[in-house]
């Protein structure tokens, strides 16, 4: 009987899935409501779960919940602590959920809602999920061992350091495109900058209350933090509308890009108790309650989504970044279908926390489904805007000019009704004085929550206040990475130059410390820097190689996955990370070609400086730079892009050679298959002491 | 896995974990799960004050990739 109810409710959820998907991917003509999306979205997960991730749970690893696990057998109070599901769950949802999954799909959705919106469904499924759950498991029996380590081991040697050069890279361009996205959020916006600004100070209030006035109290310094975050919000619109304040706290982009690194040395610096602790928790706090908003809002207002599901740019000719659907798409959307960073929290905190290795499945492939969601309510809230709008807010100034004649006129050329009017109208309802060119995805996100909140509480009265809110809570958890990034970074450098001499590993030793956090913030800042001065604003060559730097870091996790797999004698199951890494291989590679050798200067990194340069060669100058100089900058800047890239193309190339030889040689015979798990051990055992 | 293992949870008892549960998802260490630990495993080393305690696990928590993501 509760089988046939099993197979009918499966059933039920698997039709309006696959009812959902064809709706949203055939409907054409008139906007199709959220909703289609959302039931699309989520009888997929739920489908993905039950019988995708089961492979992985029951067939791959036969997750025992009688076999105990390191948090059990190492139980130290202190990293190795037994958890219960959802508490882990919660963690390890809060330190995969970043600003990832808001940014890449609201980018990509100029190509419409249909091509992110189908990325992020099928790649969560078939890959991030895979990927979160394997890493999770594989460090699981592991006991905890992080990606790295499992490289090496698994892999060789040659694997393990590029894993290692190839996080630090990642690091730098990862930290320097959120900045980058900060930055624009917050130029020439006074309301921006006070509230932001007046986060440090209540982050340091914070710590200072956790650590002498009342002590531990973290719930209670939270509240009064979070209320504080409200002061600072109307406390900025006070400043903003005050005539005399209002100039002082409005900043071109470079001096935000030099006042982002200044802070990103100093928060490195500072001790982590003082700024970076009570900031953490203060985001963390704010994420949740943002996301949980944001669905409130979706699922109250049903809204219709304006954006077309296919947008004309998918011939590669989109103001937002440059390059076709394939392989763009699948670089931008990493976070919310597939991101490499997390296999690093999988191999991290998470595998130490689990009491039980059946949880595995809901942590490691249920928080990455969650996940994809936030990225589905991202791409929801870009799309209900009209696509006039999105695109005035997106395009580089290079391309639609700095006022809203000259933005609407552009935009009306691409094909999409935008008045001038329209663009005043809502620069003064969200309390700016302009909204054009504020590329980076943010802001157009921000205005699409607004936009949302403001129709299910408050009026257009509201849009300002919620327009800030949702700039104020991106940011905040934008600069705590940039500060955690920015100190994993320094000890990542200690950790290497360590070896060339020992009193520079030395993580209590200021000289050292100053000497590496400075390294860590100079690389960074010297792609926020080139990103904020460049005509074509930065996002548009930095996201891409965040994107194949990510896709990187994926195709590492799935090497390092496929061999435990293949060593632990289930190659017939190898499919389920072969499967993401091959398609993974083919879009990096695509990408990573396209970015370093295409004939098209918009496209291609080298092409672009040849440009440039013959340009420079005849005595005139491209559109957008002014001198000489300029010029010589972003020639030189294209070529250190094109050597990234072609440092992460080369990485991949190495790892999957290291990968495909030790995979020859376990099926050949020629080595036998011997897994490297910690054997089995009886969690009777050890529930003795709980 | 707490100490507690009380049946019925009374009122102030729910709201009390619930606040735990809250400290722990947000990465606040539990010092009392820690605490437990050494009495009953290690009941002849030295226990770290709360104050010690929590300083190492924020210096351990953000000194390593594995914490966050972007």
């Amino acid at each position: 009987m509760a089988r046939i109810r099993s197979i009918l409710t499966w059933t039920i959820v698997a039709l309006a899935g696959a009812f959902a998907i064809g709706v949203v991917a055939l409907k054409r003509g008139e906007p199709i409501n959220a909703a289609w999306l959302l039931v699309a979205a989520f009888c997929s997960y739920a489908v993905a779960y039950r019988f995708y991730s089961k492979i992985i749970s029951a067939k791959i690893f036969a997750l025992d919940a009688n076999r105990a696990t390191p948090a059990e057998r190492l139980n130290d109070g202190r990293d190795f602590v037994p958890t219960n599901r959802w508490i882990v769950f919660g963690h390890h949802f809060a330190a995969i959920a970043g600003p990832g999954p808001l940014v890449g799909p609201t980018l990509a959705a100029q190509f419409g809602y249909l091509p992110g919106a189908l990325w992020i469904i099928i790649g969560v499924a078939l890959g991030g999920a895979v990927q979160d759950c394997v890493i999770l498991c594989s460090s699981l029996r592991r006991d905890g061992k992080t990606l790295g380590a499992m490289a090496k081991e698994e892999i060789g040697t040659v694997a393990g350091y590029t894993a290692l050069v190839a996080v630090i890279g990642i690091m730098v361009i990862l930290i320097a495109v959120l900045g980058l996205v900060v930055v624009n959020a917050l130029k020439s916006s006074p309301w921006g900058i006070v509230t932001i600004g007046l986060t440090i100070p209540i982050a340091l209030f914070m710590g200072v209350y956790l650590r002498w006035l009342r002590p531990h109290r973290v719930l209670e310094a939270s509240a009064i933090g979070l209320v504080l975050l409200f002061v600072a919000l109307y406390a900025g619109r006070w400043v903003a509308e005050n005539p005399s304040l209002a100039p002082m706290f409005t900043f071109d982009g470079p001096s935000l890009a030099l006042m982002t690194i200044g802070y990103g040395f100093v928060a490195a610096v500072l001790p982590v108790w003082l700024l970076l602790a009570p900031r953490d928790y203060l985001s963390a706090f704010v994420k949740i309650g943002v996301v949980g908003a944001l669905a409130i809002g979706i699922l109250v207002v049903l809204p219709p989504l304006q954006m077309p599901a296919i947008t004309r740019f998918v011939d590669g000719t989109g103001p937002v970044f440059a390059g076709k659907l394939f392989p763009f798409v699948f670089i931008t959307i990493a976070c919310g279908a597939i991101s490499g960073f997390h296999a690093l929290v999988s191999s991290g905190t998470t595998p130490k926390l689990l009491q039980l290795e059946s949880d595995a499945r809901m942590v490691g492939y249920g928080a990455m489904l969650m996940e994809s969601g936030v990225a589905i309510m991202a791409l929801i809230a870009a799309c209900v805007l009209s696509p006039g709008t999105y695109f005035a807010i997106n395009a580089p100034a290079g391309l639609i000019g700095t006022t809203a004649e000259s933005a609407a006129a552009a935009v009306q050329q691409w094909g999409f009704t935008i008045n001038p009017a329209d663009l005043t109208e809502l620069a003064k309802n969200v309390g700016e004085s302009s909204i054009l060119s504020r590329t980076g995805g943010a802001p157009s996100l921000a205005v699409g929550m607004a936009h949302l909140f403001s129709r299910a509480l408050g009026g257009t009265s509201a849009m300002a206040l919620w327009y800030h809110f949702a700039i104020m809570f991106e940011a905040l958890f934008i600069l705590t990475t940039l500060d955690a990034g920015t100190r994993v970074g320094r000890f990542m450098v200690q950790d290497l130059l360590k070896h060339v001499w020992a009193p520079l590993g030395r993580v209590s030793w200021y000289p050292a410390v100053l000497l590496t956090s400075a390294m860590v913030v100079g690389a960074w800042g010297y792609f926020l820097y080139q990103g904020v001065i460049d005509p074509l604003g930065g996002i548009n060559s930095l996201w891409p190689l965040f994107g194949i730097a990510n896709q990187l870091l994926a195709t590492v996790a799935l090497c390092v996955g496929t061999t435990v797999i293949i060593k632990m004698g289930k190659a017939r199951y190898a499919f389920i990370t072969v499967l993401p890494m091959t398609w993974l291989t083919i879009v990096t590679m695509t990408a990573g070609f396209t970015k370093l050798f295409s004939d098209d200067p918009k496209l291609g990194f080298l092409s672009h400086a040849a440009m440039v340069q013959s340009k420079i060669d005849a005595g005139t100058l491209p559109a957008g730079i002014k001198t000489v100089a300029d010029a010589a900058r972003v020639v030189a800047n294209d070529r250190v892009d094109a050597g990234v890239a072609g440092f992460f193309v080369l990485s991949v190339i190495v790892i999957l050679l290291a990968s495909a030889w030790e995979w020859w040689a376990v099926l050949a015979g020629g080595k036998p298959a011997v897994s490297s798990e910690v054997p089995f051990q009886a969690r009777a055992a050890f529930a003795a002491g709980d | 896995m707490s100490a507690s293992t009380s049946t019925l949870p009374s009122q102030p008892g729910a709201l009390a974990r619930a606040l735990a549960v809250l400290r722990r998802i947000i990465g606040v260490p539990d010092y009392e799960v820690y605490a437990e630990h050494m009495r009953v495993h290690h009941p002849g080393c030295d226990l770290l004050s709360r104050d010690a305690f929590l300083r190492e696990r924020m210096a351990a928590k953000y000194s390593r990739p594995g914490s966050r993501c972007c």
